[in-house]
């Protein structure tokens, strides 16, 4: 047996030695040696539990974290197809911190950066991949992968915990297995009878688990494909669901912390004696890179901290804004290249002479500023320490904890709450961290740690800053010749590195989402340059993709403008994959398509379109504008997504408007910018995304033609800035090649 | 200090510029009412002031003494929905949902105080809502609803 199988047994047994009289299901994933020998050492079999039932209910485990893309619900209803039980009968559980619930999908994403060989086969990488990721026990969620990762085997969960039911009632009752059925949480004997599973739950404790039971044909689905009720709509619809920031232990004081406000600079002196002196304060501590501040009211820890004096040190990055532009506009050499993933025909031969286009385009860093400030509950004993906060890593946050008290991580418990949202803020775990040492300072007190709003934006590892340089060439209408070249530092490596894991090889995001497109130009390539490292920067909602999906998506307007050809026309002539063929020609048919309209042809409502494909997913948007009077108004987005199967309908429609709106709201106003070393953006006046007033109508169809089942969290955000650039263009004859847009145009 | 919250007197000892907000959360536990920024720019904080929608990280405990102060506890629940909240569940607004209480707070407030809101209205009176996950179209869709099922009675 292998070491993973024995952590994965030991997982299984506290799992259901918490469950008195009850079983845990899981499923077994049989993996043979010869197919992929890097997984050795895991053996035969590894059990992942994900069915729990007892005599008072039924809980589905549903490890990916739920920051509002209803993944608890999609995670459940997966089980449920299965098991037979309705989704008013269970409770989602997002379960302890455990590598029997490793994310296999998100390693097709990390193979790239993480396995350096070139040439490696991409089967040969995801396996090296896949077993280091087993060893580290990447209980993620991110990179659209949850429904990738969890379709098979929540389904094959809820499957054999079905047939390991029938099988003791069989058994029991003496009739076949196959003379029983199963509906809403019963086994149903041949005359009728109905016995729940709830009544089973002490016997099963002991029954053999059925395995290798086939999955029901799509036809026989109940929930999956069709519009459902998510299971935390009702709380959420109430005021009553609850979240990290509501969550509240017996004993626990509030805190919050006084950063450095350049990130990750040093604390040389302070002076909290008037803070001190301020009613509820309890405590004003030294942690790395700041302090905390201990009170019996939040308010009152955000209160004194106002009234401390500092005097910080800078950070190791450069202090001012044209600096950090400055190591990007250097970084378009050979010595800093760190990918050429695309060289098609001869880009060379095709760009040397005089008629050759330019530009440069620019996207900024961009804060996440999901809605609910980051929060954790820690409370450190001597020999344990307990964590209950919203995190989608928390697997990281256990060993963090771990070596910051020296507490063996077995002895962390770690808590998964509800999130208000995180957009990849959540893949970060400072605020346990600076938890962690506050909790140190007051052992066996939990405490409470709230970051105020401005806290939270400052300190905000943000998204990548990036600067793309384009070269190209159109003949005869058509678009001849793509030279992209992308500058950014690597967003993996900044991440990793507050893990204390490094990343070695290229970092693939630095060109997702512009070498692999869809478009055959006969002359195509793509260089990724590692810019030196500057500000600490973190995934943000489609991570690379989210600046190149721009950046490609503009170069690609530019030339076909020069070839006097209309976008839609020309990126459907260029298309080389028929599945971004599909989504291209919905849009068009959504959209009525008939060109691009604007001060071209006299008009003040124009249009715009791109398609980006990321994480796997092929996403085209049009986009209508109108210039008004008032500023230029967003009218219309028509959206089309290859995903190959819509798990949920309703949900899937709200997230591919949410991502639009995501992607739309920052192009048009957002920005983090450093002076000083510190961010100037410390909240949503100077940051607001998009309000109300400003959101378009947005029409979404999924496209179910693919065979791979995609998620769909991240892919609308890439698209849509270059669709809205595209319409910019058409009612104002403006390029815009930096983002944000409100630099050089007005919005109402 | 007094507060009528709900319908219910608090007796609260808290310094007179302390925030609604955190006298609900931290000192009385109603913790539906949500902290977005402390600064009234996202609107997750909104209770009503004798029926007015008002953001309660800005307006002080003093404030809201001897007035008629509703949370989102307070306008409905699981069981006894109000029709704000029945139609956010019947178009499924919520993402992340965080912003969702002040949302339909808001939106309540404008319904008492116009029942048959325009598009413009409904624009208006919500664009003060921050909502980082872009459920807009559902919220628009939702205020329509609540709005047509509240004429119906």
């Amino acid at each position: 047996m292998g070491r993973l199988k024995t952590i994965a047994r030991r997982t299984f047994l506290i799992g259901s030695a918490a469950v008195v009289g009850g079983v845990a299901f899981g499923v077994y994933t049989v993996r043979k040696p010869h197919e992929n020998p890097l997984t050795a050492g895991a053996g035969e079999a590894v059990l992942t539990p994900y069915v729990k039932i007892t005599a008072d209910g039924i809980t589905l485990i549903t490890p990916r974290a739920d920051s509002g893309q209803g993944v608890y619900h999609v995670q459940a209803a997966l089980i449920a197809e299965e098991l037979d039980v309705d989704l008013d009968q269970i409770k989602a559980d997002p379960g302890p911190p455990s590598p029997a619930y490793w994310n296999t999908a998100l390693a097709a994403e990390a193979a790239e950066f993480m396995v350096p060989a070139a040439g490696m086969m991409q089967d040969m990488a995801e396996g090296a991949v896949n077993s280091v990721m087993k060893v580290m026990g990447l209980q993620i969620t991110g990179g659209s992968t949850t429904v990738p990762d969890q379709f098979e085997k929540l389904r094959l969960a809820g499957a054999s915990a079905r047939e390991t039911i029938k099988t003791l009632v069989a058994e029991r009752e003496g009739v076949a297995v196959t003379d029983l059925t199963t509906a809403s949480g019963n086994v149903i004997l041949p005359d009728g009878q109905k016995i729940p599973y709830t009544s089973l739950a002490a016997d099963l404790a002991d029954a053999e688990v059925v395995q290798d039971v086939p999955l029901r044909d799509p036809s026989e689905w109940r929930y999956l494909g069709k519009p459902m009720q998510r299971i935390d709509m009702l709380a959420k619809s109430t005021g009553t669901q609850e979240y990290g920031i509501d969550a509240s232990v017996d004993g626990m004081v509030h805190a919050t912390v006084l950063m450095n406000p350049a990130q990750g600079g040093g604390m040389a002196d302070y002076d909290a004696s008037e803070a001190l002196a301020m009613r509820g304060v309890k405590a004003v501590v030294p942690i790395t890179g700041g302090l905390g501040i201990v009170a019996d009211n939040t308010w009152r820890a955000f209160r004194a901290a106002q009234a401390i004096n500092v005097t910080w040190e800078d950070p190791s990055f450069p202090l001012e804004q044209a600096d950090h532009w400055a190591a990007l506009e250097v970084a378009f050499t050979p010595d800093a290249q760190d990918s050429q993933k695309r060289n098609d025909g001869d880009v060379d031969a095709a760009l040397s002479d005089d008629e050759v286009l330019t530009a440069e385009y620019r996207a900024p860093y961009l804060a996440h500023a999901p809605l609910e400030p980051v929060n954790a509950i820690v409370r450190v004993d001597d020999d344990r320490a307990e964590v209950w906060t919203g995190t989608q890593i928390p697997r990281f946050i256990q060993a963090n904890v771990s070596r910051i008290t020296g507490i063996p991580a077995d002895n962390v418990t770690v808590h998964v709450l509800m999130m208000g949202g995180s957009f990849g803020h959540r893949l970060e775990d400072e605020v346990v961290k600076q938890a962690t040492e506050i909790a140190m300072q007051m052992k066996g007190t939990p405490v409470k740690l709230t970051l105020s709003r401005e806290e939270d934006m400052i300190h905000d590892f943000p998204r990548q800053i990036a600067m793309a340089r384009m070269r190209g060439k159109v003949a005869n209408g058509q678009v001849e010749a793509l030279d992209l070249g992308i500058a950014m530092p690597s967003v993996v490596a900044s991440q990793l590195s507050r893990q204390n894991q490094s990343a070695p090889g290229p970092d693939s995001q630095i060109v997702a989402g512009a070498w692999e497109q869809p478009f055959a130009i006969p002359h195509q390539r793509v260089t990724g340059y590692r810019a030196q490292p500057l500000a600490p920067i973190s995934s943000w909602r489609s991570v690379g993709a989210s600046t190149n999906g721009f950046f490609f998506n503009a170069a690609l307007d530019e030339l076909i403008e020069a070839a006097g050809s209309d976008p839609l026309e020309e990126r459907l002539r260029l298309c080389s994959d028929p599945l971004a063929r599909q989504a291209l020609e919905a849009v068009a048919e959504m959209s009525d398509w008939s060109g691009i309209g604007g001060m071209a042809n006299g008009s003040r409502t124009g249009r715009g379109v791109a398609l980006t494909k990321s994480f796997g997913v092929h996403c085209a948007q049009v986009i209508e504008v109108t210039d008004t009077d008032a500023g230029l108004r967003i009218d219309n987005v028509w959206v089309a997504a290859e995903v190959g199967r819509v798990v949920d309908p309703v949900n899937f429609e709200n997230l591919v408007q949410g991502g639009v709106i995501y992607g739309l709201g920052h192009a048009m106003n957002s920005e983090i910018t450093y002076a000083g070393g510190v961010a100037e953006q410390s909240n949503f006046d100077m940051n607001p995304g998009m309000r109300l007033h400003q959101c378009p109508n947005i029409f979404v169809r999924g496209l179910e033609n693919g065979d791979r089942v995609l998620g769909i969290g991240e892919p609308p955000v890439p698209p849509a800035a270059p669709a809205l650039a595209g319409a910019i263009w058409a009612v104002t004859g403006t390029r815009l090649r930096e983002m944000p847009f409100n630099k050089t145009v007005r919005f109402v | 200090m007094q507060l009528r919250i709900n319908g219910t007197l608090h007796e609260v000892d808290v310094e007179e510029d302390m925030p609604l907000l955190w006298v609900l959360r931290d000192e009385l536990g109603l913790t539906g009412t949500k902290f977005g920024c402390g600064i009234a720019q996202c609107g997750a904080c909104t209770v009503h002031l004798d029926g007015v929608a008002v953001r309660s990280c800005q307006t002080w405990a003093s404030d809201a003494e001897g007035a008629e102060i509703i949370t989102i506890e307070g306008l409905g629940t699981p069981d006894l929905l109000h029709a704000v909240q029945e139609a956010w569940l019947t178009e499924q607004v919520a993402q992340c949902g965080f912003c969702q209480s002040g949302q339909m707070m808001q939106a309540a407030a404008l319904l008492s105080e116009n029942p048959q809101p325009t598009d413009q209205d409904i624009d208006d009176a919500m664009s003060g809502n921050l909502c980082r996950c872009g459920t807009y179209p559902r919220i628009r869709a939702a205020v329509k609803r609540a709005a047509a099922a509240m004429q119906e009675g």
